[in-house]
């Protein structure tokens, strides 16, 4: 595959363009005006020869039985309007006599026509390329009849630098304008792509751990879509790095704690030789080690849902399925066994954007709370009110305090009334989800019980793919 | 080796047979050859400073008659024989229809584009002199009030005294001399005045003659009284206290001696040397000097700028060649006057 190679600099492809424009609509305007140009050089010099054939046939009169002519001079100033082009002339008898004309040595023979009319035709005359008219004219006398032929020829010069200064007239404001186009095209382009080298000196001059978003204040709509496009990959960046920051940070911190429990725990049981103490140091060793699984997944599950939100598309979830998976897993028997999980869903799709994992994984967040801190029976549900799509878990207890509520979602929030088991990052999980997808957790408490609920803004009907 | 040199030069131009007569300027190593109708004495003092200035040609001059000249050029054109290096003549339709018919060989310079433009033509002929056709007339023979001023008092004067001048009236014989058939040719473009001058002069038994030098010198003898259309160089150079000269304030015809260079020219860096130098101030000075160059100042000559008719370089002079415009020319002539010349 031939490639066309074609310059690095904008501005040079720009220009070269525009120069190959020029370059070949100036060909052909030329090759136009050349031909004209010539056209109108031909027929302003073909109506002086003939002007002047017809002069020098006009005064040809039958003297004594022959052809005389009286030559007018008006014949020859008129052909002298070509001042430095050579003259023939010849007035004969077809096939007949020679009656008089420049050299009766220079014959030049018209070609074979047909009819009376005048006709021009081409030749060399002594050596140069000349153009002729042959013009007849009939006599009908007593003792003359038949044709007599007048030839008038004339060399090319006048009628080449006529065309040639048609050229140069027509020409000249065309190669003056083309210049001036290319001077603008240079200037407009350097103007357009000014923006563009600003960015790009910006580019340069940054701080290649800088994520923050360019300044994209007037800029051409062009540049600021990719901008933007930029701007939001950046922002990603910035945030998937933030998130690995924090996860890093995050599960060294709370790797620390337990990791330590779990090495006194196993010292205990290794040094103390009482059983029944080696037993219960064991249960605890086993407790520690279950619930710094619990954290993993919770770490992993925060740092997924994470990422998932900033890079998953988002896609039509019904939140009806999502609340049946979350159901089906059954996932809440081995967390709190015993306790009834209620299902409750009407029959319309309850549609919002979003990524289902994410949405899952927050729910299922708020399904352990409610099982771990409320009353049975809880209840899971979905339902569409006012354009809002909701996803709800509810239980009959009092739900948390108001200071502790007010406090939720901030990560390892632990309080004096966290167990053991929690990380505080389940609700953290939660308001990240929501805010990701334009929705945000809404907590009421009233007599019958506490509901939480995850509150987005509903796709439109039949959004579904 | 020059006399050698200078031999080969003569016997080169000997087969050229109908010149009148021939001169050598300069003695160098290089040959050219000029041929023209110009008298060789009147054209001497010019070519002897161009010999001067160019000591390394050996230059010929040949002196021909205008109608044997062109007859020559003609045929050394088409054969390509025995060509000039150079040719100025005073019969310019004749040298119009040499480089009309491709003889001439093309040249430009600073000095030939100086020249106006009914001097050059196609850069190939170039006018060279400024000489009136004048009228002369013996001083003795006329009075003051009878000496004609213009072509009008010609005519009365042969109406009214047609006996004083009968037979003594003379002018160039047009089938002999090619300058007298020009200014013949460019008075019958005048028509209202040639018609009558014509019949004048058969009326008064006037005579066309050969040769300026003949013409003037007989005015001067007192056998012509007054010889109309002579070359105005010819009697400055005559330099003849009893001839007097008038340039007719109708008109007056202005002829410039065409110059080309024959296109199979041997030496035509040579002829190009000349050419420049004939147009350079200091030729046209020495050229005024033998009358050649005749300065048409109105304050000078009373001509008015409309009275100064040129005759210009151009294709239109062809039309005075044309066969049958001669031969009605020749008609009126012939019936119009005494032949003198023998044909």
């Amino acid at each position: 595959m031939a490639r066309l190679h074609l310059p690095h600099s904008l501005t040079a492809r720009v220009l070269s363009a525009v120069i190959l424009i020029l370059v070949l609509g100036g060909l052909l305007v030329a090759l136009s005006i050349w031909v004209n140009g010539r056209l109108a050089a031909r027929e302003a010099y073909d109506r002086l020869l003939l002007g002047a054939a017809s002069d020098i046939a006009e005064s040809v009169r039958i003297q004594d039985g022959a052809p005389v002519v009286d030559l007018p001079v008006s014949a020859f100033q008129l052909l002298a309007q070509a001042p430095d082009d050579r003259i023939y002339y010849a007035v004969q008898v077809p096939g007949g006599p020679f009656i008089t004309g420049l050299d009766r040595e220079t014959m030049i023979l018209p070609p074979d026509s047909i009819g009376a009319g005048p006709r021009y035709f081409a030749a060399d005359l002594n050596d140069e390329p000349a153009r002729f008219v042959r013009v007849t004219r009939l006599f009908a006398e007593r003792d003359f009849s038949g044709e007599v032929e007048v030839l008038v020829g004339q060399t090319l010069q006048a009628r080449q630098s006529m065309t040639a200064s048609l050229m140069r007239d027509a020409l000249l404001p065309m190669a003056v304008a083309g210049i001036l186009l290319l001077i603008m095209s240079w200037i407009v382009t350097r103007s357009a792509l000014r923006p563009l080298e600003a960015l790009s000196d910006d580019l340069t001059g940054r701080d290649p751990y800088d994520l923050t978003p360019m300044p994209s204040d007037g800029l051409p709509r062009e540049l600021q879509v990719m901008l933007g496009a930029m701007n939001r990959f950046m922002g990603r960046l910035d945030r998937q790095v933030d998130t690995m920051r924090n996860l890093i940070a995050d599960t060294a911190h709370q790797l620390r704690t337990p990791v330590a429990a779990i090495r006194v725990q196993a010292e205990i049981a290794q040094d103390d030789p009482d059983a029944p103490a080696r037993k219960r140091a064991l249960d605890r060793l086993l407790g520690r080690t279950r619930s710094l699984g619990t954290l993993l997944d919770q770490l992993l599950s925060r740092a997924m849902v994470i990422h998932r939100i900033d890079s998953a598309p988002r896609l039509p979830v019904d939140l009806r399925e999502v609340a049946l998976e979350i159901l089906e897993e059954r996932d809440h028997e081995l967390i709190a066994p015993g306790i009834e999980v209620r299902l409750e869903i009407g029959e319309d799709p309850v549609l919002v954007q979003g990524d289902a994992f994410s949405i899952s994984e927050a729910a299922k967040n708020l399904l352990r709370n409610a099982l771990r801190h409320g009353q049975p029976p809880v209840i899971i549900g979905a339902e569409r009110a006012n354009n809002r799509a909701i996803l709800w878990v509810r239980d009959c207890g009092s739900g948390p305090d108001a200071n502790i509520a007010k406090q939720l979602g901030d990560r390892f929030n632990r309080t004096a009334g966290t167990g053991e088991d929690s990380t505080g990052l389940g609700l953290s999980i939660v308001k990240s989800t929501a805010e990701a997808f334009d929705g945000k957790v809404e907590m009421t408490a009233d007599t019958t019980g506490f509901r939480a609920a995850l509150n987005f803004p509903a796709a439109p009907e039949g959004g579904r793919a | 080796m020059i006399r050698l040199l200078l031999g080969l030069a003569l016997i080169a131009t000997t087969p050229a047979r109908a010149q009148e007569d021939v001169t050598q300027f300069g003695n160098g190593a290089e040959a050219m050859l000029i041929r023209s109708t110009t008298d060789i004495a009147i054209i001497q003092p010019v070519l002897e400073r161009f010999a001067t200035l160019n000591p390394n040609l050996l230059i010929t001059y040949e002196q021909w008659g205008s109608n044997a000249l062109f007859q020559h050029s003609k045929s050394a054109c088409k054969t390509g024989e025995a060509p000039a290096d150079a040719v100025f003549s005073s019969a310019i339709q004749q040298m119009v229809w040499l480089v009309n018919s491709a003889c001439g060989y093309r040249y430009s310079s600073l000095e030939t584009q100086a020249l106006p433009p009914a001097r050059r033509w196609r850069d190939e002929l170039w006018g060279i002199t400024t000489e009136p056709a004048v009228i002369v007339y013996n001083k003795d023979g006329l009075t003051n009030e009878d000496v004609p001023r213009d072509r009008f008092a010609l005519l009365d004067a042969m109406r009214t005294r047609p006996d004083l001048l009968r037979g003594r009236v003379a002018t160039y014989d047009i089938a002999a001399s090619g300058l007298g058939y020009l200014f013949a040719y460019g008075d019958s473009l005048e028509a209202t005045t040639f018609g009558s001058l014509i019949e004048g002069f058969a009326r008064i038994d006037a005579v066309a003659t050969c040769c300026s030098a003949h013409i003037i010198d007989e005015v001067a003898k007192g056998r012509f009284l007054i010889a109309y259309n002579v070359l105005g160089s010819y009697v400055a150079n005559a330099n003849l206290p009893g001839v007097g000269v008038i340039l007719p304030e109708d008109y007056t015809l202005v002829l410039s001696r065409a110059y080309m260079i024959p296109r199979q020219a041997q030496n035509k860096q040579a002829a190009i040397l000349l050419l420049d130098f004939l147009l350079s101030p200091e030729a046209q000075e020495l050229l005024a000097a033998s009358g050649l160059v005749t300065r048409l100042d109105e304050s000078e000559t009373g001509l008015t700028p409309s009275a100064r008719r040129f005759i210009p370089l151009s294709p239109a002079l062809l039309v005075a060649l044309d066969q049958n415009r001669r031969a009605g020319l020749f008609k009126l002539w012939n019936d119009a006057f005494n032949i003198e010349t023998a044909r």
